[in-house]
């Protein structure tokens, strides 16, 4: 920014302590050789008019992720149409309906399809529009654009060229992939945010090179000129290669000078670039994958029975033509009145098997009624409708963001009702990755009141649950603040209440000195920058790590304000009580020991204004603690306690310890260090390792941090009732495994008591000839003892979790090891992996799929989740977050991971639920009425003949019986949604497939055939020849026909109507409304003179109507077909109920608010078995005290036996 | 196929409706052509008068429906049901396109009217009723659905080049009475749904007495011998519900008992082991 701005004075690189010396390699190389095929882009920088002709233009900053243009979308669309089975036979009976072969009149055959099809692709369209909406979306976002003569001006993205100059300012995306040329740093280094490329949310150092440095101000763009070769568009994000061409001289660039497009800029005020890949060009664009279309179980069953329908069809056509050769071979020739043989063949006796060659597809086309024309599209219109629900949902709309769930596709709705195994990512999805400081233990006491969320669920939920044991349990329950209204207004990274700390009451303490100390360490033991936020005067901080930012901000709240950095010091502002005026206190940084996963702490010796040099460390307690001397293990113990009590309680702790040097000793020791830090070579880094150990040895113990990797809202509720709905969890994460551990305790999945399965990779290198193979064999022996441990364990109760690193992962994932993994894996109550890849999460996805062969749902927010969620059967994005990658790759978005549980047990369970039953309803109606055709065919000489007139028919399947399924499709509900949140257990109808299991779909198929029979046959005997009104007449074939056809209308709407459970006034419009607008049809269609055609003139006013018969005909068919399935779910109500049965009993009678405890206890029973969650933690810890109570009793007497059930 | 389980003919269970059915075709075939009854239907020169007597049993009350009733006759055969134009019924030879009514379209380069196989084989024996001497009255008006007649058979279409070509089929009908008069064809040109059925014939207006013996004089015209069709005469009464017709009665009652033998069941089952 040209105008002031924050402009760091620092370098804040050499902060890095490690790497600031590193010599950069790549600037002694000379430029690349870059030549020949992969590396031909060549791009003008600021030049960017020279892009527009051939053969440098390449593509546009524009991006389209649609399926199809105006132009592609009518041959593409109706193309992916006719790829459905049952579509395209449709297309050919249409089509055949044009010949004599048709049983029917064309337009009876054409006007369904074109209905059924052009819903659908209107459907594709709508949802092609919505994409296209949010593409342009992006294209149009504004970046700032270099116009000429060095000013810079708004552009949409679409605009951006090659070649063309940018601004981008602080904490805006990157437009398209740039060339860093100068930042608001002096040094021209920037951060980077790749939250959206990789999921991991510490920022990158970016360098701009040396030679484009003096570009930092709009002006000097006037007359900038440089030109770049680089490989071409790939989509490998961590690799480039080029060179730029400035002033003649050409430099090389690496991946550290692009900034890739969708990463964000922090932590930097602006940075000027120059485009190199825009558009579909760039890497993320080139990594974009197609999300493949996956569709759900029940719908690739549904395609098995569509198979099976149709070999039904193909298996009654051919019955019919060896009929119908037989019939016309021997009998036709006698029956002179119909003038045989026939010029057409179709019906020639002296070549019957070319007649029933014809026949056969007459008869195809005829039974075609078996095949649900529109079933695809009313499961497509059921399905955006519930999408539309879930949309809707005003408990999945989370109002600090204001972000509805979305259900991108509409495909996977009822699969979300038969999740087994949930695979989630960590940062961001269970977590809000914020740090708040929560408590903290200083010289062997503890301070802090406050109490962490698990503490509170769990508080919560022994309150609720259990009656008995209570007062046993309460001693032991953590006392929870209830003052939750006098709570101050929260601050960010810290959430701490004890007066005895706050407000310099700390003073007051025994130990105030080594509170001090603690306080001292917490201030200056960082790397952090302290930036101040000119609106408010308040400092923030730009930490590496959340946990370090949520130090500062307690350092702060204590009154050790940490405000200044300059390249060797450290500024405190120090207040030791509230009246007195701040100190500010200079510290100066000699050296800072770096923090890395291996070394696991971090120490920085400054010298004091006394002069005294100290040694401040902080670390894994296991850690600090192996390295303390003798004098400084005062507090080890009770510290030791404290630090247990916080890992129960789900927090992240580090201790903290000093040591203070001598003047000697140290500069001894910092040669070496200097020695070790500019060395060259591969031992570098172990010497430093080593020499830093040197130092960080007989330190004293402060004291103890705990920090809460703060859960997002509800997270752990919601586990608990996902583990009691029977679903398994599974946690992916790049983070390292302690944290995943902590995480897996603060969220319930693992707690005291679990027994961890540990399986590492052993890191030393073997003397074998093989190391990789032993490595192997070790792996594998750990599985083989974690599966035996898992097998020889008797308690029932007993849980195990799972917890493996990546690097073993990549052993465990080859395909001889994998399923000894997975059967260890499913058999533990969670699984917890850790540094994953996003490939290897994709790939235990993929495990997870096929090797159970149950259904999969991943859950991520960070780019580093795509894969996962690609590959799982179901992928779900959190859309809170900004990331949008793992959104666009996502089937549904929901803003927090608690809404998860509402999707699934709700939306999931209904959706199952509904798609299944209306499934089921589909086949059966469509076997009860194309069965009939086939009836009558027998008596009809096979001769191709419809009882049915072709209108009724063709409004069957599109008007008549669609908008019943479709409301029962989208408005079913077997219990309300709060009973489903209650009985989380009633979800797993879904993944046991209770609804749409081959038995199900059999006995709705036989209650089709009995229908189908019950209706002709009753008709056909009723009206067959005697006369059916009082003035004598007898009935024609069309009024036998529309008798049967009334009677099909009412018995499969009443079947609908038996049905359902849940009925507001849009079923019954939709059901008993079918049934009028058939009454009312027949009546306009017999006015109509293109009834005369069939027969059907006025065959309701003047034929049926008056004759009683009729209606009594109907009634006593529609009775006979319902008759079964009334006594079948009476049956099943009676004596052998469902669990929603249950539910729905007791809520029809108010059970649950006349009856609370029969309700509770109900509830209680619904719970599925668990071993993870709040719930299965309570359990287990009331087991505990019962064994302990036990146990005391026995000792007092030993008479008293004490038994609790659980 | 035929229909025989399904006809339920026990005269007590519905006594308002009663009927009298007497099978001719065997019978009015003369004795000497039962070997060959092909060859004798087939003869125009031998004359097809026959004569039958068939008992009243018990009152019948007036009007008495006349009806035929042939078997094995596929008028649901879909070319037979396809072979008709129903626009030429309206408007007569004002609509020219026929080509639906193949192979009974057009004879000698003219079209027929009434084209199509259904009016081509259009049922042709008679039956008149005699009461000893006397001529029972029957009639044979408004035997036709009265949209049939009104809309759908021209009341200015006349028969046209009916009945021409070498092949006779059923009757001739008169050209000079309008189709939408000529009601045994109305009545024909309804398909049956089914390939035994009934066609009404006429109606017997005075009631029919116990003990009657009504003699029945047949033009045994009607060619169904070749495919063995039988041709019976019924006379039947009706009722509110219109025919004969027991079976929706005892439908209703063993639906009606299956429900209470369910009920019954579930008593049990409840009683049994109450949940």
């Amino acid at each position: 920014m040209a105008g002031g701005g924050i402009r760091a004075k620092i370098r804040r690189s050499s902060l890095y302590t490690f790497s600031c010396y590193r010599p950069r390699t790549s600037e002694e190389e000379g430029p690349h050789d870059i030549q020949g095929p992969g590396y031909s882009r060549m791009v003008y920088c600021n030049q960017p008019h020279l892009h527009e002709q051939k053969p440098l233009k390449y593509r546009t900053n524009y991006i389209s992720t649609t399926k199809y243009n105006i132009l592609t979308f009518l041959p593409k669309a109706i193309f992916e149409q006719f790829r459905r089975v049952a579509n395209l036979y449709f297309l050919l009976a249409a089509i055949l309906s044009l010949t004599d072969v048709s049983p029917f009149s064309s337009v009876s055959m054409i006007a369904p399809l074109a209905f059924v099809v052009g819903l659908s692709m209107a459907k594709e369209a709508l949802e092609d529009w919505r994409r296209f909406i949010q593409d342009m979306k992006v294209n149009l976002r504004k970046a700032s654009v270099h116009k000429g003569d060095g000013v810079f001006g708004n552009r949409p993205w679409m605009k951006i060229r090659v070649g063309d100059v940018v601004k981008v300012e602080k904490d805006q995306f990157f437009p398209a992939d740039l060339l860093l040329l100068s930042s608001s740093y002096e040094d021209g280094i920037c951060y980077v945010e790749t939250m959206n490329l990789d999921g991991e949310t510490n920022l990158k150092v970016k360098r701009a090179l040396e030679v484009t440095l003096p570009l930092d101000d709009d002006a000097t763009f006037k007359d900038f000129n440089a030109t770049i070769r680089c490989e071409d568009p790939n989509p490998s994000l961590y690799t480039f290669v080029g060179n730029l061409e400035y002033d003649r001289i050409v430099y090389p660039l690496d991946p550290s000078q692009i900034l890739l497009r969708d990463s964000k800029l922090r932590n930097t005020a602006y940075v000027y670039g120059v485009v190199i890949f825009t558009g579909h060009d760039s890497k993320v664009m080139q990594n974009s994958t197609k999300s493949p279309s996956k569709r759900s179980r029940i719908e690739k069953q549904m395609d098995k029975i569509i198979y099976i329908l149709f070999s039904l069809l193909v298996f009654i056509s051919f019955i019919s033509s060896i009929g119908f050769i037989v019939k016309t071979k021997n009998d036709m020739p006698n029956w002179w009145y119909l003038r045989p043989p026939d010029k057409n063949n179709l019906f020639n006796p002296n070549k019957p098997l070319v007649s029933g060659f014809y026949h056969l597809i007459t008869a195809l086309m005829l039974y075609g009624y078996l095949i649900p024309i529109s079933l695809y599209v009313s499961i497509e219109v059921v399905k955006v409708l519930q999408a539309l629900f879930i949309n809707r949902d005003i408990h999945m709309y989370d109002e600090e963001t204001g972000t509805p769930a979305v259900a991108r596709t509409s495909n996977l709705n009822e699969e979300l009702g038969q999740v087994d195994t949930i695979l989630s990512d960590k940062t961001g999805t269970l977590t809000c990755n914020q740090m708040d400081f929560l408590k903290c233990s200083i010289a062997g006491a503890a301070y802090g009141t406050h109490a962490s969320d698990v503490e509170l669920a769990a508080a919560k939920q022994m309150e609720s649950g259990n009656a008995f044991g209570q007062s046993e349990i309460e001693l032991e329950t953590v006392v929870t603040s209830t003052d939750e209204n006098e709570r101050k207004p929260a601050i960010k990274g810290f959430s701490f209440e004890d007066s005895r700390l706050m407000n310099g009451n700390w003073c007051k303490e025994p130990n105030a000195d080594v509170i001090l100390l603690f306080f001292r360490i917490l201030s200056i033991c960082h790397t952090a920058i302290p930036e101040l936020n000119e609106e408010t005067g308040d400092l923030t901080y730009e930490a590496e790590s959340p946990d370090e930012g949520s130090f500062l901000v307690a350092a702060k709240e204590f009154g050790f304000e940490f405000c200044k950095r300059t390249q060797s010091t450290v500024v405190v502002r120090e207040r030791y009580s509230s009246f007195q005026e701040p100190i500010e206190r200079e510290y100066k940084v000699l050296n800072l020991l770096d923090f890395t996963s291996k070394r696991k702490r971090m120490s920085v010796i400054v010298r004091d204004e006394t002069g005294q040099i100290l040694l401040l460390c902080k670390g894994a307690d296991s850690i600090i603690f192996d390295r303390l001397s003798k004098n400084g293990k005062a507090y080890e113990e009770a510290t030791t306690k404290h630090l247990n009590e916080y890992g129960e309680a789900g927090l992240r702790t580090l201790a903290l310890a000093y040591k203070n040097l001598e003047e000697a000793k140290y500069s001894a020791w910092n040669e070496e260090f200097f020695k070790a830090k500019t060395s060259i070579g591969g031992d570098r880094d172990v010497m430093l390792e080593r020499v830093s150990d040197m130092m960080e040895r007989d330190l004293t113990l402060v004291g103890a941090t705990a920090v809460e990797d703060k859960l997002q809202k509800g997270v752990p509720q919601c586990i608990d009732k996902l583990a009691q709905a029977g679903l398994k969890l599974w946690v992916l994460t790049g983070d390292k495994m302690e944290t995943a551990i902590n995480i897996g305790f603060s969220c319930s999945l693992l707690r005291p008591g679990m027994k961890q399965i540990c399986i590492t990779a052993t890191n030393e290198a073997t003397l074998s000839q093989d190391p990789e193979k032993s490595v192997k064999e070790n792996i594998l022996m750990q599985i083989t003892n974690g599966s035996q441990m898992v097998k020889l364990e008797k308690d029932p109760h007993a849980a195990f979790a799972l917890i493996i690193d990546g690097k073993t992962l990549t052993y465990a994932l080859e395909d001889d090891m994998k399923h000894q993994f997975l059967n260890l894996a499913v058999d533990c109550a969670s699984v917890i992996c850790c540094r994953v890849s996003p490939k290897q999460k994709a790939l235990v996805t993929r495990l997870v799929k096929e090797g159970t062969g149950k259904t999969t749902l991943a859950i991520g927010d960070g780019a580093n989740d795509v894969g996962m969620i690609q590959e799982a059967d179901i992928g779900v994005g959190i859309s809170g977050c900004e990331g949008m990658q793992a959104v666009m790759a996502s089937d549904f978005a929901i803003a927090q991971f608690q809404y998860l549980e509402r999707l699934l047990v709700v939306h999931g369970h209904w959706c199952y639920k509904r798609i299944a039953q209306m499934i089921c309803y589909f086949f059966y109606k469509n076997i009860a009425f194309g069965l009939t055709i086939f009836y009558f065919e027998a008596f009809a000489a096979f001769s191709g003949q419809s009882v049915y007139v072709d209108w009724y028919m063709l409004l069957f399947n599109v008007v008549l019986t669609s908008l019943p399924v479709i409301s029962l499709g989208v408005f079913e509900q077997d219990v309300d949604s709060e009973v489903c949140l209650q009985f989380p257990a009633l979800y797993q109808q879904g993944p046991k497939n209770l609804f749409f299991d081959w038995y199900r779909i059999f006995g709705w198929m036989g209650n089709g055939l009995y229908t189908s029979l019950i209706i002709f046959f009753l008709n056909i005997i009723i009206f067959y020849d005697q006369a059916f009104r009082a003035g004598g007449q007898t009935a024609d074939m069309t009024a036998v026909g529309t008798a049967m056809f009334t009677c099909i209308i009412w018995a499969v709407n009443c079947q609908i109507a038996l049905t359902m459970s849940h009925f507001t006034w849009i079923q019954h419009l939709f059901v008993w409304g079918s049934v009028t607008t058939w009454y009312v049809f027949l009546a306009f269609y017999g006015e109509l003179s293109s009834a005369l055609d069939e027969n059907a003139f006025r065959i309701l006013t003047e034929v049926l109507a008056p004759a009683p018969i009729y209606w009594i005909t109907t009634l006593l068919v529609t009775i006979a077909c319902n008759l079964p399935y009334l006594a079948h779910i009476s049956f099943q109500r009676s004596f052998n109920p469902m669990d929603h049965h249950i539910i729905q009993e007791i809520k029809y009678y108010r059970k649950d608010i006349a009856d609370r405890h029969m309700w509770k206890r109900e509830r209680s029973k619904a719970r599925q078995e668990t071993k993870i969650g709040f719930t299965a933690r309570v359990d287990a810890k009331i087991r505990l005290l019962k064994g302990r109570l036990q146990k005391k009793y026995s000792t007092m007497s030993a008479s008293t036996v004490i038994q609790h059930q659980t | 196929m035929q229909l025989k389980f399904l006809q339920f003919r026990s005269s007590g269970a519905a006594p308002k409706v009663l009927e009298i059915v007497d099978r001719y075709d065997v019978e009015c075939v003369p004795p000497s052509f039962r070997s060959n009854k092909l060859e004798y239907i087939k003869d125009s020169s031998i004359p097809k008068n026959c004569s039958r007597y068939l008992q009243v049993n018990k009152h019948m009350k007036a009007p008495i429906y006349i009806y035929y009733q042939l078997d094995n006759y596929y008028q649901n055969h879909r070319r037979y049901v396809k072979s008709r134009s129903d626009k030429q019924l309206l408007y007569g030879l004002k609509y020219n396109y026929t080509g639906s009514c193949s192979p009974e379209d057009a004879n000698n380069g003219l079209p027929i009217v009434p084209c199509g196989l259904i009016a081509w084989s259009l049922f042709n024996d008679t039956y008149s009723f005699f009461h000893g001497a006397d001529a029972l009255k029957v009639n044979r008006k408004n035997i036709a659905w009265e949209s049939d007649r009104n809309h759908k058979f021209g009341k200015h279409v006349y028969p046209f080049n009916f009945q021409n070509g070498s092949l006779i089929g059923g009757a001739l009908l008169d050209p000079a009475i309008p189709l939408s008069d000529q009601e045994d064809l109305i009545v024909w040109m309804r398909t049956a749904a089914l390939p035994s059925f009934h066609k009404l014939y006429g109606r017997i207006e005075e009631d029919l007495h116990a003990d009657e013996i009504l003699e029945v004089k047949i033009l045994n015209n009607y060619n169904t011998y070749s495919f063995g069709g039988r041709k019976k005469l019924v006379l039947s009464t009706s009722s509110w519900l219109g025919g004969h017709n027991n079976f929706i009665g005892i439908a209703y009652i063993s639906i009606g008992s299956s429900f209470i033998f369910i009920a019954l069941v579930f008593m049990l089952l409840h009683v049994k082991n109450p949940r």
